[in-house]
């Protein structure tokens, strides 16, 4: 397979993900801390504050899974005893460690000196901290989010979340890093968060245009890898946000659609989809190209939020920093109920004027699986557009069958096809 | 003729049916599809193209006031002939390819001994072949390899022991020849067969006028207007993309023209259950297939079959036998395969062992269809396992338990739905 073409975002982003690598491995030389946090409510900016490095082992195991090799780190925390059907990040970050915590640019990772779990809408986060624990005897931070149940959030939830965020998180920080908390620096921060922000929500919102000149799943996991990870709230982050709302720009004006992996330009659109669910990563270029091969683009997506719902209107508040981070994480995707879910999937369908809603439905992802069937359901019945459901798993390789996956996105397309032909001739 | 083509490539059989421009079905050909999906097309094709030949034989034969009541019999007997030529055919290729294959070096000392062990199998194969076809004889199987195989198996046993030569020896020849054998593409034209078939026949004991107007028939060109590919082998087919088309939308449509009040499809084939809802024009509204295995689906039996050493189709009948039912509850093929030999340990008898096997089917079937929305009246059953009476009894049960009166469809050549369905798409292609 030759190379695959990027977009010149997609390379800058590549370097700031390398960057961080380098900051995370050169701490025992540098002096500085290492955390280790969870891209749903991480809490980057307060990390900033302290001058603690963020280790995000989710990304850690795409990146695994991305360069073929989660597959034997699986196998090795399976041989540690962990259940075939356990989430399969864990089981990469587990199987990466026992085979000698090696990080992308070939540097063994150093051990954390904390690990902040700032989100407890995943149960699977506690569990596999507990693990990472054990192993490293290094302190934890827990900071409990409540599930939104109801479809809100109340002022109760945001004083609860602050008050541990005072009484716990900051004042844990400053243990680890021996430095004083600044809530002016915060400010600063979070400010910067904001402005980047902007830009992300402008470039996702772009996919309503026809041609997308983005695709809002494959090409938005890169979009979204810099605010969601070790960038949000520095000038690198603001930087690559502007340039990337050029680059989209650019393709706007020129009526052209996002880059593909194989290097063409997918401006003729045939399928507009919004889609729910994590990407498979083992696979992800053979996905990807499935549905650039039918001519399928998606123009918006759920995982593309799992860091953040700005779209929905919430930005970091450097005039209230503390109840702003709180808002953060009980804002996650996953911490909303179903209803809620089922409102945002169903208006992007109708916003993004897309053909229907695909799931991609993991099979060791209970946080965001459970529930998939009954939510693609109730947003067909409310849009009138079809949807299809497929299954794979996010960095399991034996999870991921292309025959089916393929033979299932074809009868999709070929249905929403027929529907479109049964229309016109009703018209 | 305009004919209009659906082809479907399955994991276990390849279906094609011929269609006229008014979507009147005029011929069906199924095949085995071996390892190699371009023959297995290519032969299905034809076999449905022979299909075709037979029904515009009987449309012109229905012409003559004469022959009323006795059509059946004629076609009966010129199909049985043509399919004895046809069968003498292949035995001629077979019994080449073989000869061709004991001549590498290998086989040098031993070469004219097994030509003269192959040239008498295969003469008492053409001997036995009169029998095989004779009228009311009914074939195990209608697969070359099967009744070639069998008759080969049964001779050269017999042979090599006269000879003294070694039955393995024999037995690898064959293996390799019916390999090539299988996988090249016919070369006869089916008319030449046709006319050995009809010169062989005494059906145009209609006398010389019948005879020409079989002749006049056979000269009716099968003109292929356009082709739809299906099934999981169709990216193999030769076709643009626009010829091929989903499974899914075939297995939907195709249950559509069979029963047009069909809103909820179970299709369960070789390696996948599908549950499919239609809308009132048979357009696909909704689907689920079987998720990351193929636990519960046709192969299932198939293994179970080999696991008891039984046939396939002998299973249902003995299913239906059973007094009570035993609760199997793995769904992995394999783990069935080890509750089966645990349940006949402990006693179990082998038709309540099956019955139970059969429920735990027809149970992820029902799953599935849960999961695609439910059944919704009518509801019509496809796929080789629809031929299975003790499926088909637990389906019934379970419908109406989980969904009370609904109208159940099992047509008998349900086998051929995808490939129907791909027909009709041919004929909305050029039509619509």
């Amino acid at each position: 397979m030759t190379a695959a073409v990027k977009e010149p975002s997609m390379l800058l982003q590549k370097e700031m993900i390398a960057g961080n690598y380098e900051a995370i491995t050169s701490a025992p030389e540098t002096g500085r801390k290492v955390s280790s946090t969870f891209v749903p409510g991480n809490l980057n900016e307060l990390l900033m504050c302290f001058g603690i490095v963020n280790n995000l082992p989710e990304i850690n195991a795409i990146q695994n899974g991305m360069r073929r090799l989660s597959g034997d780190y699986i196998m090795e925390a399976e041989k540690g005893g962990h259940s075939e059907d356990v989430c399969t990040y864990v089981k990469a970050d587990i199987g990466m460690m026992g085979r000698g915590n090696i990080a992308p640019n070939g540097k063994p990772f150093p051990d954390p000196d904390v690990l902040l779990l700032s989100y407890t809408g995943c149960y699977t986060f506690m569990k596999w901290f507990e693990l990472l624990r054990a192993e490293y005897k290094c302190p934890t931070l827990m900071l409990h989010v409540p599930y939104t149940g109801d479809g809100h959030v109340t002022p109760n939830m945001i004083d609860y979340v602050v008050k541990q965020l005072k009484e716990v998180i900051i004042p844990g920080l400053e243990e680890v890093s021996g430095v004083k908390f600044d809530i002016d620096r915060l400010r600063e921060i979070l400010a910067l968060s904001a402005k980047a922000e902007d830009d992300l929500v402008w470039c996702l919102e772009s996919g309503k245009h026809k041609p997308s000149p983005i695709d809002a799943y494959f090409g938005g996991v890169y979009y979204i890898g810099p605010i969601f990870t070790a960038f949000r709230g520095t000038q690198e982050a603001v930087d690559y946000y502007t340039a990337l709302r050029r680059e989209v720009q650019a393709r706007l004006d020129a009526g052209q659609g996002p880059t593909t992996p194989d290097g063409s330009v997918l401006t003729d659109q045939k399928y507009r989809l919004v889609v729910e669910g994590p990407p498979n990563w083992t696979s992800f270029r053979e996905f990807w190209q499935m549905f650039v091969d039918e001519g399928a683009v998606v123009v918006a997506s759920s995982y593309t939020k799992v860091g953040g719902m700005y779209d929905l209107g919430f930005r970091h508040d450097p005039a209230d920093p503390l109840r702003s981070l709180a808002e953060y994480c009980l804002g996650c995707y996953t911490n909303r109920n179903l209803p809620s879910r089922v409102d945002i999937l169903a208006q992007y369908v109708e916003d993004y004027q897309a053909d229907g809603l695909l799931v991609n439905s993991i099979k060791s992802c209970n946080s965001f699986s459970a529930g998939q069937l009954m939510i693609m359901r109730e947003v067909e019945r409310r849009t009138g557009k079809p949807g299809a459901f497929i299954e794979t798993d996010l960095v399991d390789p034996r999870y991921f069958s292309p025959a089916n996956v393929k033979n299932r996105l074809e009868s999709y397309f070929q249905m929403i096809d027929q529907k479109r032909r049964g229309a016109n001739k009703a018209a | 003729m305009r004919c209009f083509i659906g082809i479907d490539l399955g994991s276990t059989t390849t279906k094609a049916v011929v269609m006229d421009e008014t979507c009147r079905v005029m011929g069906r050909g199924i095949t085995n599809s071996r390892s190699n999906y371009d023959t297995a097309a290519a032969v299905a094709k034809q076999e449905a193209l022979i299909d075709t030949r037979l029904t515009l034989f009987r449309n012109s034969l229905s012409a003559f006031p004469s022959l009323a009541g006795k059509v059946d019999d004629i076609l009966a007997d010129i199909e049985r002939n043509f399919r004895h030529v046809q069968y003498l055919e292949k035995l001629e290729d077979l019994e080449a390819t073989c000869l061709e294959n004991t001549g590498v070096p290998r086989l040098a000392d031993v070469r004219a001994t097994a030509n003269e062990v192959i040239a008498t199998v295969f003469a008492r194969l053409r001997a036995d072949s009169g029998e095989l076809f004779a009228p009311g004889v009914a074939r195990k199987s209608d697969f070359f390899r099967d009744l070639a195989g069998a008759g080969f198996m049964h001779a050269a046993e017999a042979a090599c022991k006269d000879a003294g030569l070694s039955f393995d020896l024999i037995l690898n020849v064959y293996d390799k020849s019916i390999i090539a054998v299988e996988n090249r593409e016919p070369t006869a034209t089916m008319e030449s067969t046709f006319l050995r078939a009809l010169e062989k026949s005494g059906a145009a004991g209609g006398g010389p006028e019948v005879a020409q107007v079989l002749k006049d028939t056979l000269a009716v060109p099968l003109e292929e207007s356009y082709v739809v590919g299906t099934g999981y082998g169709r990216v193999r087919l030769p076709f643009p993309k626009e010829h091929i088309r989903s499974e899914i939308l075939c297995h939907g449509l195709g249950a559509h023209m069979m029963f047009p009040g069909t809103r909820t499809v179970l299709d369960i084939g070789g390696q996948d259950t599908k549950g499919i809802q239609v809308d009132p024009n048979g357009i696909v509204e909704n689907f689920q297939m079987n998720d990351r295995c193929a636990a519960g689906c046709g192969r299932y039996l198939g293994y179970i079959a080999d696991e008891m050493s039984m046939g396939l189709h002998e299973l249902g009948p003995m299913a239906l036998k059973a007094t009570k039912q035993v609760r199997i509850n793995s769904t992995c093929t394999v783990f069935a395969g080890a509750e089966l030999r645990n349940r006949l340990a402990l006693g179990e008898k082998r038709e309540d062992i099956l019955a139970g096997l059969h429920r735990a089917i027809i149970l992820r079937a029902i799953s599935i269809l849960s999961r695609a929305g439910g059944v919704q009246d009518e509801f019509t059953f496809t796929g080789g396992v629809a031929k299975n009476g003790a499926a088909v009894k637990e389906l019934r049960a379970l419908i109406k338990e989980n969904y009370g009166d609904v109208t159940i469809n099992i047509d008998p050549d349900s086998i051929y739905t995808g490939a129907l369905g791909g027909a009709t798409f041919a004929v909305r292609a050029v039509t619509q």
